[in-house]
């Protein structure tokens, strides 16, 4: 096996500088967006007293999430020694920082009070999973930085396992962590359940291959940099097997929760009557973010074209997104339950399924989070060396090792 | 819906004349009560609040009426909780829940608020302890500490706690509140500790339904202990095992 040389990317095309301007009006709008809404007061956005989470939670939870699953490849190469996931290792490490910073700043721009962001960094009250869930942040910056270095820096190479050993079981943790912020809430029925930490897991997995893999197809097509088809098929695989993976994970859920007769309610509400977020789940979730992106994985002439790779990865990634949204606002729209078996009505929608749109800076606050995701990878490739000339087969292939 | 109008109009007839029919007897019971119970609770303000007491509410739904909303006119008053006509955004520190049994068609009116738990879920998931619960009992949130991140919202059963959506004008002094950060019931805490009862109680009372007791819940001598010894009272949702501040008789 070649070694697998190391080049920053040349960055001046007329192509990458429209990259970044493009990239920039989405955080500039963000930026806008939440002033918007810091100056106004909330009632601006979509979200309500009853639908507390809107959408900057589903991305800034989306982008967390598959932040900890972009480090999968690395995890692969360092942990169990895969060699032929080595030259993508570090691409995947930046992919993890970048996510997870991007994930943050929704997060943070859509507190009530973001200029408080220093409490909230200094004040840790440990019984609450959310604290916790900062400080795995915090450490994930932390961890996977140093690992990056380990990797690019040959002296420290030898301690590149360890590091990878570390980033690994931080990132396990990390996803159970933003998993059980939903586990937690016991007064929700449709978050009341052990799976979910796991089924975060896995998740995690599938969403952070799905952009890992667009990213890599984009950088090395944009560039011109060849991308051998072993390293092509050997991701496009291993999504397939995630995307059956989340798929097993979320009829279990459902299973299980249709089984505990007191969560028959919600499920009704999300697989049957529950308008929007019953389509978001058939048609998002199953049909375009599983479904289909299997097909198109496993065809055997589909599965050949990187267009239509590329195509089944955007899938995943948009039903991800469906997932979140059905998880996190069809789970506040169901009403809470008061009086089991009773009707209840008030001044305070009590009793009734409530009602979310989202606002257009609650979207804008969601996009430009991915936009800083993807600028923090633009820049940081073309600053340090994280991408390999070439991922030809010859420079891959494990059989030449 | 217009039988059901005329059959809430006949029991509020029917309660308002019972109820001044026996204003007198109320009156010589309840004052003589208040008294002695302002008497016994009254707590110098340099005092420091001791887990001693546990503030509590006992609620009896046999004497809430169902068309009335004093307890929420005087939170809304003493806290200046000002409207702005956006039902799905504005705060709401108590409400009244109409709840009926879809079997026996019998309906409840109750007050819904802040349940003080023992065992507070809010209290739990707040990531900077704005959330909170003092020694006496009261569930309360630091306004300075806050970061308006609504983890306590979520976690709520009770959807005791609203989101200042808006910037917040005309603010009462005892009682400060802000745009970004989340709010509730906070048992009149200023008025419990200057020796009063809450406000909602005070309007119950003064209304003659004398439907909300307040009291400490650790002191058996306590008319509230007593009534529960009595009585019983139901937890809302005791199944969470939240051990709340705020009981119910006649559920
Ligand atoms: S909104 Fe405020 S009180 Fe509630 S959990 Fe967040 S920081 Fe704590």
């Amino acid at each position: 096996m070649k070694k697998a040389n190391f080049v920053e990317i040349e960055g001046r095309s007329a192509g990458y500088l429209a990259l970044l301007g493009f990239l920039g009006i989405f955080i500039l709008a963000a930026l806008g967006s939440s002033f918007y809404m810091e100056h106004n007061g909330h009632h601006v956005t979509g979200m309500t007293n009853q639908i507390v989470w809107g959408m900057p939670h589903v991305f800034a939870v989306f982008l967390i999430v598959a932040a900890s699953g972009a480090l999968n490849i690395a995890s692969i190469s360092s942990v169990f020694n895969k060699t032929a996931y080595k030259p993508l290792a570090r691409l995947s490490g930046l992919l993890a920082i970048s996510l997870l910073l991007g994930g943050l700043m929704v997060l943070v721009l859509d507190l009530g009070r973001p200029d408080r962001l220093i409490i909230a960094m200094t004040r840790y009250n440990f019984r609450s999973i959310f604290a916790w869930n900062m400080i795995l942040y915090n450490g994930f910056f932390l961890i996977v930085g140093i690992y990056l270095w380990t990797m690019m820096q040959r002296s420290l190479n030898k301690y590149t396992h360890y590091a990878g050993f570390a980033a690994f079981i931080w990132r396990l943790t990390l996803t159970t962590g933003t998993g059980s912020i939903f586990g937690f809430l016991v007064a929700r029925q449709a978050y009341d359940s052990a799976i979910m930490a796991p089924m975060f897991v896995i998740m995690s997995f599938s969403f952070g291959l799905a952009i890992f893999l667009l990213v890599l197809l984009a950088a090395y097509n944009w560039t011109h940099r060849p991308l051998g088809d072993v390293i092509f098929n050997t991701l496009k695989n291993l999504l397939g097997v995630f995307v059956a993976a989340v798929l097993y994970f979320v009829i279990v859920q459902h299973l299980t929760n249709i089984y505990m007769a007191k969560d028959s309610g919600v499920e009704a509400f999300i697989l049957l009557n529950g308008g929007i977020y019953t389509k978001l789940f058939w048609i998002g979730q199953i049909l375009l973010g599983s479904l289909v992106p299997l097909a198109l994985l496993y065809h055997p002439t589909w599965g050949k074209s990187r267009t239509l790779v590329g195509v089944a990865a955007m899938l995943v990634i948009i039903g991800g997104m469906a997932q979140m949204y059905v998880i996190i606002i069809g789970g506040q729209a169901y009403p809470l339950s008061l009086f089991p078996g009773m009707e209840v009505q008030s001044s305070f929608f009590d009793g009734v399924v409530n009602h979310y749109a989202p606002s257009l800076s609650e979207i804008m606050l969601g996009l430009g989070g991915m936009a800083t995701a993807m600028i923090t990878v633009v820049l940081a490739i073309k600053i340090l060396r994280f991408l390999p000339e070439s991922l030809a087969d010859e420079v891959v292939d494990p059989q030449h090792s | 819906m217009s039988h059901i109008e005329s059959s809430k109009n006949a029991a509020l007839t029917r309660r308002k004349f019972l109820g001044s029919a026996m204003a007198t007897t109320a009156g010589l019971t309840i004052a003589p009560g208040v008294l002695l119970f302002r008497a016994a609770q009254a707590k110098p303000a340099a005092q420091a609040v001791t887990s001693k007491v546990r503030w509590g509410l006992l609620i009896d739904n046999t004497k809430c009426s169902t068309g009335c909303d004093d307890c929420v006119t005087a939170c809304k008053t003493v806290h200046k909780l000002e409207g702005h006509n956006r039902p799905e955004t504005d705060v709401q520190w108590i409400r009244k829940l109409t709840v009926t049994d879809k079997q026996t068609g019998h309906v409840m009116s109750l007050p819904m608020m802040c349940q003080h738990c023992g065992n507070p879920p809010c209290v739990d998931v707040c990531p900077t302890g704005a959330s909170f619960k003092r020694a006496d009992g009261i569930v309360l949130v630091d306004r300075h500490i806050c970061i308006g991140c609504r983890y306590c919202m979520m976690a709520c059963p009770y959807k005791a706690r609203s989101f200042e959506h808006e910037v917040v004008h005309d603010q009462s002094v005892s009682a400060p509140r802000g745009k970004g950060t989340v709010e509730s019931c906070t048992l009149c805490v200023y008025r419990v500790d200057h020796g009063k009862i809450p406000a909602c109680v005070e309007a119950c009372n003064e209304a003659k339904h004398g439907a909300m007791l307040f009291g400490d819940l650790n002191d058996p001598e306590s008319e509230i202990s007593k009534r529960l010894t009595k009585y019983g009272g139901k937890e809302i949702r005791a199944d969470l095992g939240l051990n709340t501040g705020v009981r119910y008789q006649g559920i």
